[in-house]
């Protein structure tokens, strides 16, 4: 499936929650699948900048699709960073690149979040694009 | 017992009604606000009293010939006067508006930089929120004073003993909070100021978190500095007060030149207005200031003793309560605390909590409240904090406890 594709699963299966408890338990579920960094790899330098919990996230090219873990020590903050990965890990980076993130607003998440938390979304939005970019130079 | 009991629970529903507030949904539930010590609520006498500034008498003071700015600058000065009378300051003059005790800790701190000398001491306690850390670091910087802390143990009290160890003729300053914001442990200040004035150090109370509910009388104290925020005491935000005394208050220089400061300005030589003006450059917050005036009326009319007495209450319950929820451990277990529970669940990161608590309309805050020392000394990366204030009730409480047991449900 192709980025937008997996966008449009993301905003469907949020749409079948009636209310935000729902659509938080079903961020814990997410939290817990997180495909998660490597111990090794959890270190200050992997640390995203502007988050109030600790989230590290690491990427690596598998052929020429770039593939993301993470992990955080609030789950709910996991929850968010397994909706982003899910919608732009196994991707080529200039795919990542090019791919928007209206999804986000269309499952209202930025708007139930406090702005601290979504402050910290925007970074680590900003976060795995440049690894794409990164990892795109390689590839060229 | 009884009787006072439900004395107290009628005044409650009174009080409740003068808060607007207290009264709008979150999220689909009513509002539960617990998140007192970041601010408090405002009751309608003091949206009243900001209303009226605006509508009938907002004009500068203290320089206009006018009736309008003739009104604004006698309430302005009443206000003061009441500010003065509720801290029982000696003079009206040893009250300096402010912005807020940010303001009025940096006030004191950047003044101290004309008195401090290399290898001079400074003193700070370990229970302190950033805001009277980082002045002081600064000034340290900037004058090669020595920084030294006053430990805390276990139950988020302070070490007084090895406080006393710190203390040497070479201690100029000495400041810590009356109360800490993020455990909420009443410190012993008056032994503090005591032992401090032995060896001739100047000692700052940060009151922030005292002054809604403990009634500082600043002469008994004996202290220095005195700082307060009237945004936690019902009063509005961007304004708070400095007292000092009036020798230190003279000896320390002006923190800001402009407007309202001066007696004579000429390119060559300017003089400085007496106090309390030589520290209220610039037009003043005139009807935050006066405002600050109505709410501490207010806070006056229901009376400390009671609002002390009947928010012990509600920390006891809240207390017990909180306790019964398995893995629930309270940071700050001081037999001295005023009405904050910071605590943490096992295994739960507090953003979770305090997420999914504000889904079901209840504010606390989360993380490390400003006091990264404090979480440093308990290896934890911050705390849930509910704080009270006296128009916080117990059916409020079983909302907050229900809600965690709720938010851990989900979250483990």
């Amino acid at each position: 499936m192709n980025i937008k594709e997996i966008q449009q699963d993301i905003i469907e299966e949020f749409s079948m929650f009636d209310d935000w408890m729902q659509r938080y338990e079903y961020m814990i579920e997410l939290g817990k699948s997180l495909p998660l960094i490597d111990e090794k790899y959890k270190v200050d330098e992997n640390l995203i900048k502007g988050c109030q919990s600790k989230v590290w996230v690491h990427a690596e090219l598998e052929g020429d699709k770039l593939v993301f873990t993470a992990d955080s020590d609030a789950i709910i903050t996991k929850g968010i960073v397994a909706i982003l990965i899910r919608a732009f890990s196994n991707q080529h980076p200039s795919d990542i690149l090019e791919a928007d993130t209206q999804f986000i607003d269309e499952i209202g998440l930025k708007e139930h979040l406090s702005p601290t938390r979504a402050n910290g979304l925007v970074s680590m939005i900003k976060q795995l694009k440049m690894y794409a970019i990164a990892y795109q130079t390689q590839l060229d | 017992m009884k009787v006072a009991a439900e004395n107290l629970a009628l005044n409650i529903e009174n009080i409740r009604n003068d808060f607007p507030i207290l009264k709008r949904k979150v999220n689909g539930y009513p509002l539960v606000y617990f998140d007192n010590a970041a601010t408090s609520q405002t009751p309608q006498q003091v949206i009243d009293a900001i209303v009226d500034y605006y509508s009938n008498y907002n004009a500068n003071i203290h320089r206009g010939v006018h009736t309008l700015s003739q009104e604004a600058t006698d309430k302005y000065e009443a206000a003061r006067k009441t500010v003065q009378t509720h801290f029982n300051a000696a003079k009206s003059h040893e009250i300096i508006f402010t912005s807020g005790t940010t303001h009025g800790i940096n006030l004191v701190a950047s003044g101290f930089a004309s008195l401090l000398e290399e290898g001079d001491e400074v003193i700070v306690s370990a229970l302190e929120h950033h805001s009277n850390i980082v002045p002081w670091q600064m000034l340290c910087e900037k004058t090669g004073a020595l920084l030294k802390v006053i430990p805390m143990n276990n139950e988020g009290e302070l070490v007084v003993d090895k406080f006393q160890q710190l203390l040497s003729n070479k201690t100029k300053v000495v400041f810590l909070n009356h109360v800490s914001n993020a455990l909420g442990t009443i410190n012993p200040i008056e032994k503090i100021i005591t032992e401090a004035h032995k060896v001739g150090a100047a000692v700052l109370i940060d009151g922030a978190q005292a002054a809604p509910h403990i009634k500082a009388d600043v002469q008994a104290l004996d202290v220095d500095f005195y700082v307060a925020s009237a945004h936690k005491m019902c009063g509005p935000t961007g304004v708070g007060v400095l007292y000092g005394k009036e020798e230190w208050l003279n000896k320390l220089p002006p923190y800001q030149g402009g407007g309202e400061m001066i007696a004579t300005v000429s390119f060559e030589k300017t003089t400085y207005a007496d106090l309390p003006h030589k520290f209220e450059a610039g037009t003043p917050n005139i009807c935050g200031g006066i405002a600050f005036g109505v709410a501490l009326d207010y806070m006056n009319a229901i009376g400390f003793d009671k609002i002390a007495s009947y928010e012990e209450e509600l920390l006891h319950y809240g207390t017990e309560k909180l306790l019964k929820i398995e893995g629930l451990k309270i940071y700050g277990t001081s037999t001295k605390k005023t009405a904050v529970i910071s605590f943490n669940i096992e295994g739960i990161h507090p953003y979770d909590i305090g997420t999914i608590v504000d889904k079901l309309g209840i504010a606390v805050r989360t993380g490390h409240h400003c006091a990264q020392p404090i979480m440093d000394f308990y290896k934890i990366p911050g705390t849930v904090r509910a704080s009270f204030l006296f128009y916080n009730t117990k059916e409020e409480i079983d909302l907050l406890v229900e809600a965690v047991k709720r938010a851990k449900s989900m979250l483990q």
